[in-house]
């Protein structure tokens, strides 16, 4: 039992990861209706600038500001620049827009800092979470941040008027401009909120998978899996999938004997298929109604 | 859920209606693209005939690729799962059983339709990024599938097969990369002359139906589940008498070899040549072979973001890929 409880203490810290992730992911698909598959590449690139800032010997909550800055202005100019223009394009060829940005920042990533692994601080500390031998506090303090972070989200997009101007710009986009909204800034608005809640999933899993240009695969990876099991047009229904996976990621590799590391990820895709297949939209997602 | 937070989604889907006519090269194009093709491999050296002999069998694959996505509007993320099966099992019939190398093709050919139409029982319920996501899970559970231990007698683990090459039969004066050309080029002219004719035929109406939107396709009586596992078993197929191809020119199989990364560059490789249109599969494929090259050669530390840019500029330039090149030329003579 002792083991249970821990697995799923490990699984929930974990899918605190996937979860800010999947907020991301599902923030931007919120805005332009596509999966960025250079997120997990964003928030790695945001998360080696930090590192950089403190080797620079600015302090950790220092370096964490400046990077949310950086990351939701250059997020901001990676829309303007890069995708604004193909947004009359095919959807397939956005998707190829993706996996160039995917591959620029990887490869620059790599260029500029190597792809030795580093050491990333975290700002908890590691001791055991309240005397408990379940969980770390950095675990502790993921889970935390994410709350936070979900709250501030909800209470952004449910009471404040740019909020509101953003959710009516990627609902209705043509009746958002008829009352006098840019809805061409929300997206990019859009992007750079994505951008910075990213590079938070980056800073807070890199004391845990280790610093290195390929970090976020794996992480973004579940990141989709955990958005796509909420429903991708909930970021309420992202974070729980979030946990969730996370939960079931860790429980599959314990309990179900052969399962090891290697396919983990198979088996926890396998599942998230498996509750697609019943519910098309996720668990939380709205269900699409087509006009013929 | 509330009826009020019910979306709408009018005129939007995820791709463009191709007609079947703009589907193909005219008649004489295709003819002195053939002849050259024919020709080629006399001038130039070894090397560059198996690169010839890869780009067809990647046009293959990404052939087979279009065939579901521009065909029948399904879009998958896991064709190197098929790809693997194909080479696998021609290299297993190869290695195991001394099956000639030609006969294993349609084997493959059969076994990866079979399984792709399986797949697409499920994938029926799924659409766009969900099905995205299926078939990805599909591609990433490949590589470790190979590698089961009670697998390993057959597939070898994680050292895979090695498979032989084939010598030109007759006694014909050909060096081995010749005569698997001319046999890949063989192979692929059969498969490109059923693909088209597929598409013009009821069937292919059928998928081009159910791509434009399935509402109304079922109303006109198509059956939409069985012809879009059907557009899923022949992509399948296809693309796994591509594996074995590949297979056999490459002489090796391992599990890592078809990761989710082929399964990526086997898209770009149709974004590049233009959704929807044959004919571009082969020039996708010559994409996704010499660009890295190319890029490598600029930097080999950037090589990585050279393609990216290069990437980019493609699809800015021409964002429906080669198609929009072939039909600006088409409307300008």
């Amino acid at each position: 039992m002792e083991l249970f409880t821990n697995q799923v203490l490990a699984g929930i810290a974990t899918g605190a990861i996937y979860a800010c992730m999947a907020l991301a992911v599902v923030m931007i698909y919120q805005a332009i209706d596509h999966l960025n598959f250079a997120q997990g590449e964003m928030a790695m690139f945001s998360t080696f600038i930090s590192w950089q800032l403190m080797q620079w010997g600015i302090p950790y909550w220092g370096a964490f500001v400046i990077t949310l800055v950086f990351s939701f202005i250059g997020g901001i100019a990676i829309e303007r620049i890069l995708f604004k223009p193909l947004a009359k394009a095919p959807v397939l060829t956005n998707v190829a827009g993706f996996i160039a940005l995917f591959a620029i920042i990887n490869s620059s990533a790599g260029l500029i800092w190597d792809f030795t692994i580093k050491q990333y601080p975290t700002p908890f500390g590691s001791a055991p979470f309240l005397g408990s031998q379940l969980i770390s506090t950095h675990q502790a303090g993921m889970i935390g941040v994410t709350v936070l972070l979900l709250l501030g989200l909800y209470f952004f997009f449910q009471y404040t008027r740019i909020g509101l101007a953003m959710r009516a710009a990627a609902s209705v986009p043509e009746s958002a401009r008829l009352v006098g909204i840019n809805t061409s800034w929300m997206i990019a608005l859009g992007w750079g909120m994505a951008s910075a809640i990213g590079s938070i999933a980056g800073m807070l899993i890199a004391p845990v998978v280790f610093l290195e240009p390929n970090m976020m695969g794996g992480v973004l990876i579940y990141g989709f899996a955990a958005a796509v099991l909420g429903g991708l047009t909930s970021p309420f229904g992202g974070v729980v999938g979030g946990f969730l996976v996370g939960i079931f990621e860790n429980l599959a590799g314990t309990y179900i004997p052969g399962v090891g590391n290697e396919l983990k990820l198979p088996i926890a895709l396998a599942l998230i298929i498996s509750v697609l297949v019943v519910k098309p939209a996720g668990l939380f997602g709205r269900h699409i109604v087509k006009r013929v | 859920m509330s009826a009020a937070e019910e979306v709408v989604a009018e005129g939007h889907q995820a791709v463009e209606a191709v007609p079947k006519r703009a589907m193909t090269l005219g008649t004489g194009t295709s003819l002195v693209v053939l002849a050259a093709l024919v020709i080629a491999p006399v001038f130039v050296k070894n090397f560059i005939i198996f690169q010839m002999t890869m780009l067809l069998i990647y046009g293959l694959a990404v052939l087979a690729l279009n065939i579901l996505t521009g065909g029948s509007g399904q879009f998958s993320l896991g064709q190197s799962a098929f790809y693997a099966v194909g080479a696998y099992t021609t290299a297993v019939l190869m290695e195991h059983f001394n099956i000639n190398y030609a006969l294993t093709l349609p084997i493959a050919g059969v076994v990866c339709f079979g399984f792709g139409f399986l797949f697409g029982q499920p994938a029926l319920r799924l659409s766009g990024v969900y099905l995205a996501l299926a078939t990805f899970a599909l591609a990433t559970a490949m590589p470790q599938l190979l590698k089961l231990n009670f697998l390993e007698h057959w597939t070898g683990g994680v050292q895979g097969l090695v498979v032989t090459k084939p010598d030109a039969p007759f006694g014909l004066p050909m060096s081995q990369d010749m005569w698997l050309y001319y046999f890949t080029l063989v192979v692929t002219i059969a498969i490109y002359i059923f693909s088209v004719n597929l598409l013009r035929s009821r069937s292919g109406r059928a998928f081009m139906a159910i791509r434009d939107n399935e509402i109304p396709a079922s109303a006109m009586g198509v059956n939409v589940a069985l012809y879009k596992t059907l557009a899923f078993g022949v992509s399948a197929a296809i693309t796994g008498i591509a594996g074995s191809l590949g297979a056999i020119a490459v002489q090796f199989v391992a599990p890592d070899s078809y990761t989710i990364t082929l399964a990526i560059s086997l898209f770009l490789g149709m974004v590049v040549g233009g959704v929807g249109w044959l004919p571009g599969s082969f020039v996708g494929a010559a994409f996704i072979i010499f660009v890295p090259n190319i890029a490598e050669g600029i930097s080999k530390g950037l090589s990585g973001a050279v393609f990216g840019v290069l990437l980019f500029l493609v699809i800015y330039l021409v964002p429906h890929g080669a198609r929009q090149v072939a039909i600006a030329g088409k409307s300008e003579s």
